[in-house]
């Protein structure tokens, strides 16, 4: 199988690897480059567990073909903390105990964040909506949607 | 939070500090089963069955082993004929349920597996793998499987539990009786009598993270594995049955496990992937797609069951009848045992008969799903006891009260409640603001109680102390919902330091001592009972060497606040920390085990109020509030004791409204997709109130109860009712869908 | 003597008998004694995995100490999720 070579900056890195045409970002992200950070939760875009952002947009990786990342900018779980200092959706999920297997976190978070760049006062029912293509199973949402809150909270105090 | 006991003077206990595991989960370094990657390591992928029901009559696999990369391709006949052999019969069922050996029994049942060099090329040598198969007529629900002529699953399954035993063989693998007084007598003293039946459908646990599974197999005969699993101990012992191998020469560790329920407390892929890595000499890996484990994966048990009640004016129910068969899938064991113990387990009823039929069918075998077998029941009970209140014109939460099991009460599976905390729940829903909040229009409200044993079982802690004074807490019991952080709680509280001083380790099945699965609401309980003993070992060694240090008796010594202190003051006290750094001098390392069969498993009941909105246009039931009150014995982790509650009762929300397995007449499944298959999201639902109820379990260190089964319990019945109560129509199957209350709604209007 | 008592489930095997009183020290001598009253019952009731003795439910509680006024249930198999 002839394999295409991929450019694209993960996590502010600029990173190369190679893939196969048919492979998902999800398993290149996995298996290539080593981020095991996103899930696999369905591989069919229904649960949100691979969530990743790619030019600042919350995307299924699962969904999206590995060589369409060519010339990307991509953000996953493992680089959503600044050099070590959590982001305030991390801290908050956290304190808030937001999950509990935590197998939907690195997805949740994504898509949050995408969520709070863009809406930084979001009421409850946007948060919810904007959250509803993300499945956690264990916490029947209650904490997530409050630590999302109480992130948001603490970033417009910034 | 409703607290009926005051916290005695706790530290950690019943604190909410950060949950030691969670800077990785929330980092994505958290390494769950299918983030493993080892050198050399092969990808696998099972073979399965199109077919509910089909005699195997040949696999051919030359194409698929002479294919490119392909390394190992097994088929039934590379393990041992179980049967043949003589082992137990649940023994062979686990082994034909893992690879099917002359029939498949549902459609997704493993056939063969494969393992190759990538991914890709393991996928293309599953599909040449060449079965042949004669198709058998097949059963999927417990009419079918129960009528007369019905095929058979099993050719040699009698019906246990029936006296005398029938001569014949047949699908259903056994009854349960319970009962005890007079029905007729009974019925004869009721003002109203309601007598309905129900039907659920079988759910899936629906855990977001597929099962799986990498093993490495080395030349001497011995494997590592990792796994995704609510009991690595047990997962050893199925393995090693299935591979006819001794369990001593398997080595689990237990990954990150990405939610369970109940699904993973049996095997599906470690020998799968045991079998080709031996044959490799390569680690191999399989991982499930979302669509296999919907097929193949335990979900619970569809159910038939018919309830007859009575009431007396005042409110007592003075007769139950309660009639139940669940689908046990494809080999016996549905829970319908658990089902006949729990059905009327929360009321005080004096003449009653429970009958219940384990039936198997053409459909995946169930497995243990949150509380087992509870839930249909508590439906169906729960449902005809608000058409009961509502006849005699009381409150439900007062009949509820007027009937409620109380310390002394003779439960209904045989033994008298020691002291429980239902009264409590109750109460705490009467108190709640919900309970009198102003309803809307088409809005209902409706309440429904639960009742789970929860469970002891086995564990071993072992704890160590560092040399700068902290300490690691060993178990075996992988942590499914932040029970590492009741493990530190409860030491810390023991030990006297600062949590965060306490690192929980969950140990691999060759590094603590032997501990039982993560199910039953027990880990807190069990394990923690084993960790206190282990920390009270630790206090003890602590205090002989500081009265060794001071050269004092023993009884000189207490053990307060992490440091050990003369009971006269005459010396000062030596911390935990200046003990650890000098222990080469005091008879070396710190460090103390405790196993244990746990006893005084506390019951655990739930009282859940929901409000609810019906679209009489659209028959869409929209929950609008929920508060979930339950007896946690006490909350050891509160936010992890709300979390349980949470998750159980969101999970029931979709049991009641959306989720069934949906199989085509050649009972292949429709739906196997989050798609298809929809469970609730964000969007679905509004917060979830909760109220810990605290009666604590007086056979407990710190009166742990368990908390993980019986939020699920209530939650079909609360929302059936309050659409009841909205609409004025009886839902009496399960998922409460759009259509079906529409149909309802329309009969009602005829 | 030690009550014991069956669910309905148990009771072909009993010769019907709701409850018995049995002379024993541990749940594995009350179930020896049991076998020899009603040849075959042991067998289940070593299958059974839970015993309820005065209320607390025990598994594999074969070595469990009976005391003289014990109230021991013998219970179906139920499993935790
Ligand atoms: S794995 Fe991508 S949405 Fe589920
Ligand atoms: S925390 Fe387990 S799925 Fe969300």
């Amino acid at each position: 199988m002839p394999r295409t070579h991929i450019t694209t900056v993960i996590n502010g890195d600029e990173t190369e690897f190679l893939t196969e045409d048919g492979t998902s970002l999800l398993n290149a992200l996995r298996d290539e480059v080593g981020l095991t950070g996103a899930k696999e939760g369905c591989g069919t875009g229904d649960c949100g567990a691979c969530s990743i952002l790619v030019d600042d947009r919350v995307t299924c990786s699962c969904l999206m073909f590995a060589p369409e990342a060519d010339g990307t900018t991509i953000l996953t779980v493992e680089g959503l903390a600044d050099s070590g200092d959590l982001h305030p959706l991390q801290q908050c999920f956290l304190e808030g105990a937001a999950l509990q297997c935590g197998i939907c976190t690195p997805g949740f978070l994504m898509a949050a964040k995408a969520l709070l760049d863009k809406n930084p006062d979001p009421t409850e029912t946007e948060i919810r909506y904007a959250l509803a293509g993300n499945l956690c199973r264990c916490t029947g949402y209650d904490k997530i949607i409050r630590a999302v809150q109480e992130a948001a909270l603490e970033m417009r105090g910034k | 939070m409703a607290v009926t006991e005051e916290n005695p003077g706790y530290k950690w206990v019943g604190t909410r500090p950060i949950r030691p595991d969670g800077l990785e989960k929330v980092t994505g370094k958290a390494r769950f089963g299918a983030d493993l990657v080892l050198p050399g390591m092969l990808y696998g992928k099972v073979v399965r069955s199109p077919h509910a029901h089909a005699r195997i009559l040949s696999i051919d696999t030359s194409a698929a082993e002479s294919m490119e990369g392909v390394k190992a391709v097994i088929t039934g006949d590379d393990f041992p004929d179980l049967a043949a052999n003589g082992a137990h019969p649940s023994d062979v069922d686990v082994a034909n349920n893992t690879i099917a050996r002359d029939k498949v029994l549902y459609e997704g049942h493993v056939v063969a597996a494969v393992a190759a060099i990538t991914r890709e090329q393991a996928e293309a040598a599953a599909k040449a793998v060449e079965v042949t198969y004669e198709v058998l007529p097949h059963v999927l629900t417990v009419d079918e499987a129960m009528a007369d002529d019905a095929p058979l699953l099993h050719e040699g399954m009698i019906t246990k539990g029936v006296d005398p035993a029938p001569e014949e063989p047949s699908n259903i693998a056994s009854k349960i009786l319970h009962e005890r007084g007079d029905l007729e007598q009974g019925f004869g003293e009721a003002d109203a009598v309601v007598e309905r039946e129900f039907t659920t459908k079988p759910v899936h646990q629906g855990y977001i993270e597929p099962h799986a599974a990498v093993a490495d197999s080395n030349s001497d005969g011995r494997a590592n594995i990792w796994c995704s699993s609510q009991g690595h101990f047990q997962m050893r012992a199925y393995t090693a049955t299935v591979l006819g191998v001794s369990p001593g020469t398997l080595k689990v560790t237990a990954a990150e496990i990405g939610g369970g329920f109940g699904g993973k407390t049996v095997i599906y892929l470690e020998p799968l992937a045991v079998r080709p890595s031996q044959r490799a000499g390569r680690p191999v890996k399989l991982v499930m797609d979302r669509d296999e484990v919907f097929r193949a994966t335990g979900p619970t048990s569809g159910t038939r069951i018919k309830v007859k009640m009575g009431v007396s004016k005042d409110g007592k129910i003075t007769a139950a009848e309660v009639w139940m068969a669940y689908e046990a899938g494809a080999f016996a064991g549905s829970p319908v045992g658990a089902a006949g113990m729990t059905a009327i387990a929360c009321y005080d009823i004096p003449n009653f008969v429970v009958e219940g039929y384990d039936v198997v069918c053409n459909k995946p075998r169930v497995a243990a799903y949150r509380a087992p077998g509870a839930p249909m029941a508590a439906f169906a009970v729960e449902s005809v006891l608000d058409e009961l209140a509502r006849n005699i014109e009381m409150y439900a939460i007062d009949i509820r009260l007027a009937n409620a099991a109380v310390e002394g009460t003779q439960a209904a599976y045989g033994p008298k409640f020691p002291r429980i905390g239902f009264v409590e729940t109750l109460e705490a829903i009467k108190d709640h603001p919900n309970y009198t909040t102003e309803l809307g229009p088409n809005q209902g409200r409706g309440v429904a109680a639960g009742f789970w044993f929860n469970a002891g079982m086995m564990s071993s802690a072992t704890v160590h102390v560092n040399e700068n004074g902290t300490a690691t807490v060993v178990t075996g019991s992988p942590d499914i919902g932040g029970s590492r952080q009741s493990m530190a709680l409860m030491a810390a509280e023991e030990l006297g330091i600062p949590y965060e001083s306490i690192k929980p380790v969950v140990a691999d099945t060759e590094t603590v001592g032997f501990n039982d699965v993560t199910g039953g609401s027990r880990v807190t309980l069990a394990t923690g009972a084993a960790v206190v003993d282990a920390c009270r070992l630790i206090v003890e060694d602590l205090r002989a060497r500081a009265a060794k240090t001071w050269d004092v008796e023993l009884d000189q010594v207490e053990w307060v606040d992490g440091q050990a202190q003369h009971v006269e003051g005459a010396q000062p006290p030596l911390s935990l920390n200046d003990l650890a750094a000098k222990s080469g001098r005091t008879g070396g390392p710190i460090s103390a085990n405790a196993s244990l069969n746990s006893r005084g498993v506390g019951a655990g009941f739930s009282t859940q109020l929901c409000d609810v909105e019906v679209d009489p246009e659209t028959g869409v039931t929209r929950i609008v509030r929920y508060l979930t009150a339950q007896d946690a014995g006490r909350a050891i982790s509160p936010d992890y004791v709300e979390g349980q509650m949470q998750g159980g009762v969101v999970q029931g929300i979709g049991w009641a409204l959306n989720e069934e397995y949906i199989h085509d007449t050649e009972g292949v499944m429709e739906n196997p997709s989050f798609l298809d298959y929809r469970m609730p999201v964000a969007s679905d639902l509004p917060m979830i109130d909760c109220s810990i109820v605290e009666v604590p379990n007086p056979a407990h260190p710190y009166g742990v109860r368990g908390v993980g089964e019986v939020g699920i319990v209530p939650p079909m019945a609360a929302v059936g009712n309050a659409i009841h109560d909205a609409v004025n129509v009886r839902m009496t199957e399960l998922p409460m869908s759009p259509v079906k209350v529409l149909e309802a709604l329309n009969a009602h209007d005829e | 003597m030690a009550q014991v008592h069956f669910s309905a489930g148990l009771r072909e095997l009993t010769e019907g008998l709701a409850q018995v009183e049995v002379d024993a020290s541990t749940v594995r001598g009350l179930i020896t004694a049991l076998d020899e009253m009603f040849p075959g019952v042991g067998d289940r009731l070593s299958e059974a995995s839970s015993v309820a003795i005065d209320g607390e439910i025990f598994t594999d509680a074969e070595y469990e100490p009976v005391s003289e006024n014990s109230e021991v249930h013998f219970l179906d198999i139920f499993q935790g999720g």
